[in-house]
């Protein structure tokens, strides 16, 4: 493939994409300049570019971004432990699956980020409280992605390594797990998701922590230039993640 | 002079299921055997209990009467003497082709250089030297069966069973792969087992062709061929080769026929209870 045509069709969806957002902030700075939108609601788009340079200064962003990133890690780090453990267990153990699946699938949507009273008392008021409230939240999807891709490991890939009589920990290691793969890793990166949510979810509530602070204090200072500024580094933290656990992916399985 | 006791000896095999209409007989009392390095081709309509005798045979299902023994001893599940060949697709798609190929010797501890040279060996045998380190999504299907072909062979197994290895294959491409089973088993003086409800893929590869019947499978008949060897695709258009196909049609007719009617009145007493 020549290089003018590699060009042409990596580079064209990334061009769109950009193309698109960008005409999108034009459109809202329009409606807002025009008193279609109110600027007390969403302020311009040109207004929020303006302020990130004073978020960073005045405010510590960066560190409060460096801080969000870190307490969903360590989330994130958790709930692949937990939530990979925890599916493989649920797919070892038959009865308990068909006991519990139901019930963790109904944990997935309930607002448990509604509970921080109780991890404040568990865990006090500290990055504790948010890492653990993001852990929970987001071991659902994490346990019933792992559990998909353990039962959707094809029969014929199985039967192979029984014909070559593999161990049970063999069929895990070699065939069940590289199966799952990339079923788990949609459920990690749906777990981060949910876990990164209810981490800035908890950090405006109890006014703690990174960036969710930082936005419960722009806003209550009716800085909504600042407060949209701020988003956008929530939202740059999920880019984040979303890229690092794709690299991982693809070093984990080249084949894809 | 005497003859050499048969390398596979299938006695007596009967195998049923639960089902929802209740016990069904797969397959019923079927005895046979084969000698090393004989082609040995199992072919009947379908439903009539062929896979079911290749996972008897390889081990991977049991609660069934009767006796699979490889050189005297009996099989009591997955032996190392019997290597398979699926008929889905079952190449690993997360590891390279040299990979797949040495994935049972990697299962057995071979150190990494030697397990991969052997392996190159074996992907050399099936004509796909150059294409070790690309990926089984990058291959055709005939491509992607004879990576599953060279990783059983890899094994070194003393009986390979094949179930429908080119049922998702093109008649042509099917007919290639059959000079390439060919060759090999030629080569190898391989002992193989071939499932398949496909005439020509039968008369074209194997030294005896067992004639099951529709369900409950047994026995209907065992028809030597006696076609010369070395033999390869162009052996399709002889006479002799169309002799056989037609003798061996003339037996699966009738049970194709049984299974055809049967598939009917299933599906119009399925219609009727709704």
């Amino acid at each position: 493939m020549s290089a003018r045509t590699l060009l042409w069709r990596e580079g064209l969806p990334i061009a769109f994409g950009i193309a698109c957002l960008l005409a999108l902030l034009f459109l809202v700075e329009w409606l807002v300049r025009h008193g279609l939108i109110n600027p007390f609601i969403v302020p311009a788009p040109s207004e929020i570019a303006s302020s990130f340079g004073r978020i960073v200064v005045e405010e510590n962003v960066l560190g409060l971004f460096l801080l969000t990133c870190a307490e969903a890690l360590a989330a994130s780090l958790m709930l692949a432990v937990a939530g990979i453990a925890l599916g493989v267990l649920l797919h070892r153990m038959r009865l308990l699956r068909m006991a519990t699946e139901t019930w963790i699938a109904a944990l997935a949507s309930a607002p448990l980020v509604l509970m921080y009273p109780l991890f404040l008392v568990l865990f006090g008021r500290s990055a504790w409280t948010i890492i653990m409230i993001g852990f929970v939240a987001a071991l659902p999807p994490v346990v019933l992605k792992t559990l998909e891709g353990l039962t959707g490991t094809r029969a014929v890939l199985i039967n192979v390594g029984r014909s070559f009589n593999l161990t049970p920990s063999q069929l895990y290691w070699k065939i069940f797990f590289p199966s799952a793969l990339p079923s788990i890793f949609v459920g990690v990166r749906l777990g981060m998701i949910f876990a990164l949510i209810n981490i800035v979810g908890v950090e405006f509530l109890i006014n703690f922590g990174g960036l969710g602070r930082l936005v419960n204090e722009l806003a209550e200072r009716y800085d909504l230039a600042g407060t949209f500024a701020a988003i956008f580094f929530v939202i740059l933290v999920s880019i984040v993640f979303f890229l690092v656990t794709e690299r991982i992916e693809r070093w984990l399985r080249p084949g894809r | 002079m005497t003859t050499a006791a048969p390398l596979l000896v299938v006695e007596d095999i009967v195998k049923r299921f639960e089902t929802q209409d209740g016990v069904l007989t797969a397959v019923d009392h079927v005895s046979f055997t084969v000698a090393e390095g004989e082609f040995l081709a199992v072919i009947g309509p379908s439903g009539c209990g062929k896979s079911t005798l290749f996972n008897v045979m390889g081990g991977l299902l049991d609660g069934y009467e009767g006796r699979v023994a490889v050189a005297g001893e009996t099989v009591n599940g997955p032996h190392p003497s019997i290597g398979m060949i699926f008929q889905e697709e079952s190449t690993f798609p997360w590891r390279t082709v040299i990979d797949n190929v040495a994935f049972p010797l990697e299962v057995a501890g071979v150190p990494k250089a030697e397990r991969l040279d052997r392996a190159r060996h074996f992907i050399d045998l099936v004509g796909l030297t150059g294409f070790e380190r690309r990926y089984p999504s990058e291959l055709s299907g005939g491509m992607r069966q004879r990576v599953s072909m060279a990783r059983t062979l890899a094994s070194e197994p003393r009986i390979l069973l094949m179930d429908e290895p080119f049922a998702a294959l093109d008649e042509q491409t099917r007919l290639l792969l059959g000079d390439k089973v060919l060759q090999i088993q030629q080569d190898l003086k391989q002992t193989t087992l071939l499932i398949t409800h496909n005439l020509t893929e039968a008369v074209q590869l194997s030294d005896r062709i067992l004639v099951m019947t529709y369900r409950p499978g047994r026995v209907k008949r065992m028809v030597d061929i006696r076609l010369p060897r070395p033999r390869s695709s162009e052996i399709v258009g002889s006479d002799a080769f169309g002799h056989y196909v037609a003798q061996i049609w003339n037996d699966l007719r009738e049970e194709a026929s049984r299974g055809l009617k049967d598939d009917e009145q299933r599906v119009a007493r399925a219609g009727a209870r709704r």
